[in-house]
C-alpha cells in the first residue's frame, strides 16, 4: 500500500484525464443498473428496512447467535476456527495447508485476506497461491490490491489488460477482445482447479440455525475451485452470521441488484457439510470487529454486506479511484472501517467525502455511512490525529459550528471574502480548496433571506 | 483464554441491548404468468427457457441442438439415452472436466430472478462441480415447481436436507475486464432450461 495520503494519490490518479472520466462514468453505469433494478421491486424500501432489522439484531444478539453457528457447524463436519486477529488468521491457515502437506493454493474472493494480507504471507513462507476471481487474477499479475471490492480492475482498461496476459499468459501481443482474454484466463485456471489440492474462499452470509454458509459468485470460480479441492477453507468476519435461512430471502434480493444491478448472482452455493472425503474448514474472525461493535457511532458499519454500491454512487471515489484509499476496502464504507483498524494510518479517510449522502440512501441495509465519516472526523480530531495544516481549519470550524452568532458571523465574512478576495481562498492555507471548487457564493445568505423576507 | 472465548468475551460485552427481529421480512409477488416472467429473467441473464410437454420433446431438442457433441451426461434416467458417457464409471470429479453438456434436474425456478434450486438430491455429492465445470448445461424443472419471488423459494426448500445446495441462475459470466460482458467465465458457456408441463 502506498504512503500517500488519500488526495496525494487522488492527485496523481487525476493527472490522466481521460481515464478519471471513463473511470467516473463506468461506475455511474453500474449505479444506474443498481437503480433499475431497485425500481423493478415495488417493496424495495421494505426489504431494506428489514435488512437492517435484522442486521441490528444481529449486532445485539451476536454472542448467541455465533455460539449457535458454531454448534451446528461442527454437528454439520465443519472444523471451525477463531482468529483473533490477522496474524492469527493468516497463521491457522498456513497450518492448515502444512497439515495437509501443500504449498499451492486457490483462492476465490474474499476481502478479509485481503484485509488480513494472507497473499504477501503465504508468499514469504513458500506458499504459491492463485486468486481466481478474474478481475483479481488481472490485478496479482500485476502485482497490484484490487481497487474495488466487487470489481476488482475497474481501474484498468482492455489494453492493460491485454498488456499483462501477453506478458503472463502469451496471449497474442496487442490482443483486447474481452472474450478472447477471458478464454485465455478460462484455460489458464482451469488447470490450476484441476491441480490445487487446497481451495479458499470468503463467505458472504452464515446461517446460524442450520450451521452453513452462502458463497456468491458470477463466475462459478469459488465452486470450481472447492468441489474439486481435498481440503475447503472458508474465511469469514463474524459480522456474516444472520439468524435464519429464511432470512436469505431479504439479502439474496438486495445483493446483486445493489451490487451490479443483475437480479441475483449466477451462483449462490449453500455449504452444510464436505463432500465424502472431503475436509472442510471454517476460520472466524474478529481482527477490530468486537472493539467496533463496542463503538456505538460505528458499529453500524458492521452491518454491511459488501455490495459496493455507496462505491458506485460515491463522487469522490469515481474520480479518486480505489487505490487512492490505501486500504484493502475502498470506498465510503471502507473510509468508517478503516479508522478502526488504525487511526493514525487511515486518518485522511473519513475526509475523503463530501458529506453529499448518497452512500447512505443506496446502502441496501441502512448504514448512516455520510453520518457515521462525520463522527469519525470529530473523533480523529478530538484524539489529536488531524493533520496539521487540517486541525487548524477544523477546530475553528468545530468552534464555529459550536457557536451560532459566530456561525452567522463566518458566513458573513465567508461571503465577503470569496466575492472581494478569491486570492485568499486559494492561498493553501485553505485545506478544503485543494479538494473541491469553491462554490459561488451566494449574495444572501438563507438566514439573512429568511429574516428579509419573514414580513 | 483461547482466541474463541477472548472474541466471545468481547463480543458479549461489547453488544448493545438486544433488538428484536423485524415481524414483516417477506414479501408477497404475483406475476400474470410465472413460467413466461422466468422465461423473460433467464434470457437477460443469458440463458435460454424451453417449453416442453414431456421428456421425449427434451429428447428430441437436445439431439438436436447438440448433434455432433460427444461427452454427454445426465443423472436424469428418462433421458439416460440422450447421454454417451456412463457417470456412475466416475468416481472423482476431476474426471468431469471433459464433459461438453450436462444434463440435471432443479427442485424449483423462482420467477424474479430465473434461479434454479440444485442440490445433492439432483446430483450425488461427489459431482458437486457438475453444474460449473461442464462447458454446456441444461436443466430440468416442472411448470409447477416455479414459484414468484426468493422468500417463497427459501419456504419450500430445506437447505440443510443435504451437503451442498446452489442456487444457479443463468450461465457463468463475468464484466471484468472494461465492464464488457463475457459469458462463459470458468462455468457453463450456455444455460438451457426446460419447463416441463405435466
Ligand atoms: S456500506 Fe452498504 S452500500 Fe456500502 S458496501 Fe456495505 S452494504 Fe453496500
Amino acid at each position: 500500500m502506498s504512503n500517500l495520503s488519500h488526495a496525494e494519490a487522488a492527485a496523481v490518479f487525476n493527472k490522466d484525464e481521460a481515464r478519471v472520466d471513463w473511470h467516473d462514468e463506468t461506475l455511474w453505469f453500474v449505479r444506474s443498473k443498481r437503480d433499475r433494478a431497485a425500481q423493478s421491486i415495488p417493496e424495495w424500501e421494505g426489504l431494506r428496512e428489514a435488512a437492517s432489522q435484522i442486521k441490528n439484531h444481529v449486532l445485539s444478539n451476536m454472542h448467541d447467535l455465533l455460539t449457535q453457528f458454531e454448534q451446528k457447524a461442527i454437528a454439520n463436519g465443519i472444523m471451525v476456527h477463531w482468529a483473533a486477529d490477522a496474524a492469527e488468521h493468516n497463521a491457522i491457515i498456513r497450518q492448515i495447508l502444512a497439515d495437509n502437506k501443500v504449498n499451492q493454493l486457490v483462492k476465490s474472493k474474499s476481502m478479509l485476506t485481503e484485509e488480513c494480507h494472507l497473499n504477501e504471507y503465504l508468499k514469504e513462507h513458500g506458499v504459491d497461491v492463485i486468486d481466481s476471481d478474474l478481475g483479481e487474477r488481472i490485478v496479482q499479475m500485476r502485482g497490484e490490491a484490487p481497487s474495488h471490492i466487487v470489481l476488482p480492475a475497474i481501474h484498468l482498461k482492455r489494453g492493460d489488460v491485454g498488456d499483462t496476459f501477453h506478458k503472463h499468459l502469451g496471449t497474442d501481443a496487442g490482443a483486447t477482445d474481452p472474450q478472447y482474454l477471458t478464454e485465455a484466463a478460462r484455460q489458464h485456471l482451469r488447470d490450476t482447479f484441476l491441480t490445487r489440492k487446497v481451495a479458499l474462499t470468503g463467505v458472504n452470509f452464515a446461517i446460524a440455525e442450520t450451521g452453513g454458509f452462502v458463497v456468491c459468485t458470477n463466475e462459478g470460480n469459488a465452486d470450481m475451485g472447492v468441489h474439486l479441492a481435498d481440503v475447503h477453507i472458508a474465511c469469514m468476519g463474524f459480522e456474516k452470521v444472520i439468524p435464519r435461512a429464511e432470512h436469505l430471502g431479504v439479502f439474496l434480493r438486495l445483493l446483486a441488484r445493489s451490487a451490479t444491478g443483475q437480479p441475483i448472482t449466477t451462483f449462490s452455493s449453500h455449504f452444510h457439510k464436505p463432500r465424502k472425503g472431503q475436509q472442510m474448514h471454517l476460520v472466524i474472525v474478529d481482527n477490530g470487529r468486537s472493539r467496533q461493535l463496542g463503538r456505538a457511532d460505528f458499529r453500524n458499519s458492521l452491518k454491511c454486506i459488501r455490495c459496493a454500491a455507496c462505491f458506485n454512487t460515491c463522487p469522490v471515489y469515481r474520480r479518486s479511484g480505489g487505490h487512492s484509499y490505501h486500504t484493502a476496502i475502498a470506498g465510503p464504507i471502507g473510509s468508517i472501517l478503516a479508522p478502526n483498524l488504525d487511526m493514525r494510518q487511515n486518518v485522511d479517510l473519513p475526509f475523503a467525502s463530501t458529506l453529499c449522502g448518497s452512500c447512505s440512501n443506496v446502502c441496501p441495509v441502512k448504514i448512516d455511512i455520510h453520518e457515521q465519516l462525520y463522527k469519525w472526523r470529530q473523533v480523529l480530531m478530538q484524539e489529536g490525529h488531524g493533520p496539521t495544516a487540517k486541525t487548524l481549519a477544523m477546530k475553528t470550524m468545530a468552534s464555529v459550528l459550536e457557536s451560532p452568532r459566530l456561525y452567522r458571523m463566518a458566513g458573513k465574512v465567508g461571503r465577503g471574502v470569496l466575492r472581494f478576495a478569491p486570492v485568499v481562498a486559494e492561498n493553501g492555507l485553505n485545506p478544503w480548496y485543494t479538494h473541491r471548487e469553491m462554490p459561488e457564493p451566494p449574495a444572501e445568505s438563507f438566514r439573512d433571506w429568511y429574516i428579509n423576507n419573514k414580513q | 483464554m483461547t482466541s474463541r472465548d477472548t472474541i466471545l468475551a468481547a463480543i458479549r460485552a461489547n453488544q448493545p441491548d438486544r433488538l428484536p427481529l423485524p415481524e414483516q421480512f417477506t414479501f408477497e409477488t404475483t406475476y400474470p404468468d410465472l413460467a413466461a416472467q422466468f422465461a423473460e429473467v433467464l434470457a437477460f441473464v443469458g440463458g435460454q427457457a424451453v417449453n416442453v410437454p414431456d421428456y421425449a420433446a427434451i429428447a428430441t431438442y437436445l439431439r438436436q441442438t447438440y448433434a455432433d457433441v460427444l461427452s454427454i451426461g445426465t443423472t436424469i434416467p428418462e433421458l439416460a439415452d440422450v447421454a454417451d458417457l456412463d457417470l456412475t464409471l466416475i468416481t472423482v470429479p476431476h474426471d468431469l472436466v471433459g464433459l461438453n453438456l450436462a444434463i440435471i434436474g432443479g427442485q424449483l425456478g423462482v420467477a424474479e430472478n430465473a434461479a434454479i434450486w440444485v442440490d445433492e438430491q439432483h446430483i450425488p455429492s461427489h459431482f458437486r462441480a457438475m453444474p460449473m465445470i461442464t462447458q454446456y448445461l441444461a436443466i430440468i424443472i416442472r411448470e409447477v415447481d416455479l414459484v414468484s419471488n426468493m422468500h417463497e423459494a427459501y419456504r419450500r426448500i430445506d437447505v440443510a436436507a443435504t451437503g451442498f445446495g446452489t442456487f444457479i441462475s443463468g450461465p457463468s459470466k463475468t464484466a471484468d475486464i472494461e465492464q464488457s460482458l463475457v459469458i462463459g467465465a470458468h462455468g457453463a458457456r450456455g444455460l438451457t432450461v426446460f419447463i416441463l408441463k405435466e
